[in-house]
């Protein structure tokens, strides 16, 4: 598999080398010289000190042949340009977008990037988990398409409390997975008494939230 | 008819005092207050800090909806990112960003969005100047699809079609 790299931060430097270790074939695109002679130093000749962004070096890069083109750099406006050269220019089956903004992310999707990795999206979910709130969780997206992994605590004053799981009314787009109750996961069946604590875990789209909360937390109380 | 310029450089500048002029309805951004300077004083539009890729930023600033809108920074990619986000999230009709970059100026044609590349313009206007042969390279990529938003009937939700112009 031909991985072109786009971007030698952090991120960038450490996949190049875990891609390589796994033997992938790796071309990694950093446009400052500097850095780019330092991680040549290192992990030697795969590194390609020209932007990413420009069409004449993606072809120099080989983007006509990469199987996956991952636009890893700290900028969402460049990563966006070059998912898409890579996608639309050079035909490169697979896309993949660091994306810092989170609500870049909705339109990264829906202009063809194949897969999209938000940072600031994942640390937010982690900070949500160990917070108490009323709120759906975002466990974590789904690859591809717009669906994701909710989690509902029920508190106190949730009217799905006392109602057995299968007879909630869910949205369209929209399917109950099963309860994390005290810890332990159990598949959701007819005997299934939701219970105050109980964390319901839910797939579905984001259009499906408003819905879901309805009916999992309803108007919390305090 | 409402005009959304995002970067007050010379040709922003200019843009929007000349739109004015001719009776637009004028939103000019960018990141830097001193750019504002090059607005003359005449100007009446309306002229705001911000950043012209955050389509938050772009709300408030009400950038919805435009007749027209071109994103002239002074970053390729800060502007088909602004053009993007005017097209697909921001209800507007016509864009032209600047891609300076001639591959990546073609390419987003393709993708419909009318790219303006200064390359192209100066490389022919020197060699026209100097009576040398100008390479037919456009000084404005045409879009090559055209965008059109509607609501998709079934689901109410947003979609972009494309159609081969």
């Amino acid at each position: 598999m031909f991985v072109l790299v786009v971007g030698g931060g952090k991120v960038g430097y450490y996949l190049t080398k875990e891609l390589i270790e796994s033997g992938h074939e790796v071309a990694l695109m950093e446009k400052d010289r500097v850095r780019a002679g330092q991680i040549a130093d290192e992990i030697g000749s795969v590194v390609i000190s020209h932007d990413g962004c420009e069409g004449k070096y993606l072809h120099e890069a080989g983007a006509n042949r990469a199987d996956i083109v991952a636009a890893v750099t700290g900028d969402d406006e460049d990563n966006l340009v070059i998912c898409q050269m890579a996608k639309h220019h050079f035909d490169v089956p697979r896309t993949i977008a660091r994306v810092n903004n989170p609500k870049n992310e909705s339109l990264f999707r829906h202009l063809g990037v194949d897969e999209i990795i938000s940072p600031t999206r994942m640390i937010l979910g982690s900070i949500e988990q160990d917070i108490p709130v009323h709120e759906l969780l975002h466990l974590a997206a789904l690859g591809v398409g717009e669906l994701e992994i909710i989690e509902a605590r029920l508190q106190p004053g949730s009217p799905a409390i006392g109602r057995s799981a299968l007879d909630l009314s869910v949205p369209e787009g929209c399917s109950l997975f099963g309860v994390i109750r005290d810890g332990k996961p159990t598949p959701l069946s007819a005997g299934t008494i939701l219970a105050e604590g109980d964390k319901v875990i839910a797939i579905g789209r984001p259009d499906c939230e408003p819905a879901l909360r309805d009916q999992l937390i309803g108007e919390p109380e305090g | 008819m409402k005009a959304v310029i995002v970067g007050c450089g010379r040709v922003g500048a200019g843009l929007a005092d000349e739109l004015d002029r001719a009776g637009w309805q004028v939103l000019i951004l960018d990141v830097s207050t001193a750019a504002f300077d090059r607005l003359p004083a005449t100007f009446r539009g309306t002229a705001l800090r911000g950043d012209g890729t955050d389509e938050d930023t772009l709300r408030r600033a009400g950038a919805e909806d435009a007749d027209l809108f071109l994103s002239l920074t002074e970053g390729d990619n800060r502007n088909v990112m602004a053009a993007q986000l005017a097209i697909e999230a921001l209800g507007a009709r016509r864009t032209v960003a600047k891609i300076n970059d001639p591959v990546r100026a073609e390419a987003y044609a393709h993708l419909g969005i009318a790219a303006l590349c200064r390359t192209n313009l100066m490389t022919g206007a020197v060699l026209g100047f100097v009576g040398q042969a100008v390479p037919e390279r456009p000084g404005i990529y045409a879009p090559v699809v055209e965008h059109t938003h509607a609501e998709d009937p079934t689901t109410g939700e947003g979609v972009t079609r494309s159609t081969e112009a």
